[in-house]
């Protein structure tokens, strides 16, 4: 397969109400992107658009950005998704051999809309919607589908929030510094039991975006990419209560595509850095056996035994993850961003030192129905 | 220059109509007017769907044979929820769960009423309570309630 290369990557500061509109977070991703790549917006032959009309309060969301994303006079295509399935796009285009560099961005004021309602926007309208059910009751049906089939704990889940907010302090990109307590966790307000405040992600505005290069356009770059080595993308099926909520059959699918392309056989052991969608503390768990982090059940083993610390033999989340920050859409490609950053050494306090391997990963669709995974390396 | 934050408020209010199909009208038909759970049979992998679909997700192809179900089944999962978000019910904290129903495969999704959502349990048996008034939607059905059988 012909090589494709991350050349730039830009990301806002995420936060609850941010004072820039849609446009303007568009516009400054973008623009952080080229200037990090060294290059302008001519040098730029592709444009990808991340968004989603439910979440901009409008129709053709994706159409509204362009002029902030440069857009004008160039081909523009959009995906209505996580920002890691905006990448893939991206990387698709990339290499079809019309285009030899692709922007992608996406954006997202969390803020401003109504996460719960937009959420249960997403369920089947005629048998699920109107019982009300969104992206935290489901997530919580699955929380405790997954406790009963495994026996981890609310304290496992706790230990995830823990480890990972402990890790945004390091990160001046997250919306939550701050250190918190398993008790912190375990006292804080009850949301949607077995979920509690500190488990659940909070609301986000941001926007991040990346440019790719295949080989031909490297020339037009000084630094050294950053190599995508794999990639893996697959959905299960949509119906809450048809899907076994409690092991990701499609994230082992995607992951093991990922895995495959970049020669990795214990990822665990190969890769260095992992930033992956954390939107609700348990989420970790599940994705870490989806992985292969851990054996089918043994999720919580992992996080108890500290391997994902950022002592650990693969720190999970160095950013804070989405518990830290949670810009939906957004997500996915800032965990590219954070990746990236890893693997060029520049990624500050919350660098992993030396790391040469680095996973991305995203979801899409209730209770994480889809899974986006990339493996980058130096 | 400073200048004060102005926002525009808005809302989205867009009514559909949806066609359920003719496997969602039956399976409606039958609770609205007989308090009858049906579901529709995979040929290939034999799993029984209710709500009925009118394909296997997992086969891909069309579901066949109806088959009626009692009214009861098993809590696989659930959730307490202590806040509303306007669709969901506003007096909190309610009740969630995932109801393997007896005979059919996978589970549905429902509210679990009168009871206690401290005493609710995975495993818990429950049997469906049906709306006095119903006009052929999923509300037709009130909740499930705990059974001692
Ligand atoms: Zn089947």
């Amino acid at each position: 397969m012909e090589k494709v290369g991350i050349v730039g990557v830009g990301q806002t500061i995420y936060e609850r109400r941010k004072t820039d509109t849609f446009a303007e977070l568009v516009f400054e991703a973008c623009t952080s992107a080229l200037a990090d790549a060294g290059i302008g917006i001519q040098d730029i032959d592709n444009v990808v658009t991340v968004s989603n009309d439910f979440w901009d309060g409008r129709t053709i969301s994706s159409m509204a950005i362009q002029d902030a994303a440069g857009a004008w006079e160039k081909d523009v295509s959009t995906v209505e998704g996580d920002g890691i399935f905006g990448a893939l796009y991206g990387m698709m285009r990339t290499l079809s051999g019309s285009f030899d560099t692709t922007l992608i961005v996406s954006h997202v004021k969390g803020s401003e809309g109504n996460m719960n309602l937009i959420t249960n926007a997403m369920f089947d309208p005629i048998y699920q919607r109107h019982l009300g059910v969104d992206a935290t009751t489901s997530a919580a049906l699955q929380a405790r589908a997954y406790m009963e089939k495994t026996g981890a704990t609310e304290e496992d889940f706790a230990r995830v929030s823990v480890k990972n907010h402990g890790n945004g302090v390091n990160n001046p990109f997250a919306q939550i510094r701050k250190k918190i307590s398993l008790e912190d966790v375990l006292n804080s307000r009850k949301i949607s039991e077995p979920l509690k405040l500190y488990d659940c992600s909070p609301i986000s505005d941001g926007a991040a975006a990346i440019v790719l290069s295949n080989e031909k356009g490297l020339a037009r770059f000084k630094k050294d990419p950053v190599w995508i080595l794999g990639v893996g993308h697959c959905s299960d099926s949509y119906s809450l209560g048809y899907r076994d909520l409690t092991f990701p059959r499609a994230l082992q699918a995607a992951a093991g595509k990922a895995f495959a392309s970049a020669g990795i056989k214990n990822p665990l052991k190969e890769l260095d850095v992992a930033e992956i969608a954390d939107a609700y503390s348990y989420m970790e768990l599940i994705w870490y056996e989806g992985f292969g982090f851990a054996a089918e059940g043994a999720g919580a083993d992992l996080i108890r035994s500290g391997a994902t610390a950022m002592d650990g033999a693969l720190p999970v989340n160095p950013s804070g993850g989405l518990l830290s920050a949670h810009p939906v859409l957004v997500a996915g490609l800032a965990r590219i961003v954070e990746a990236t950053l890893q693997l060029r050494g520049e990624a500050g306090d919350r660098q992993v030192k030396g790391a040469k391997k680095a996973l991305a990963h995203g979801i899409n669709g209730p209770c994480g129905q889809s899974h986006g995974v990339f493996v980058l390396g130096a | 220059m400073d200048v004060e934050n102005m926002y525009y408020h808005g809302r989205i209010n867009v009514p559909y109509k949806w066609y359920v199909g003719a496997t969602g009208s039956r399976f409606l038909v039958g609770l609205r007017d007989g308090k009858e759970f049906w579901g529709i049979t995979c040929p290939k992998c034999g799993k029984v769907y209710v709500p009925p679909l009118k394909t296997c997700p997992e086969c891909f192809v069309p579901n066949e044979e109806w088959v009626r179900l009692a009214d009861t089944g098993t809590v696989e999962s659930f959730t307490v929820a202590h806040y509303s978000n306007g669709v969901s019910p506003s007096d909190i904290p309610y009740v969630l769960g995932l109801i393997k129903m007896d005979g059919a495969d996978g589970s549905f999704l429902h509210y679990i009423g009168d009871a206690d959502p401290a005493d609710v349990k995975v495993g818990m048996r429950v049997k469906a309570v049906f709306a006095d008034e119903r006009t052929g939607n999923i509300m037709d059905i009130k909740h499930f309630a705990p059974v001692n059988e």
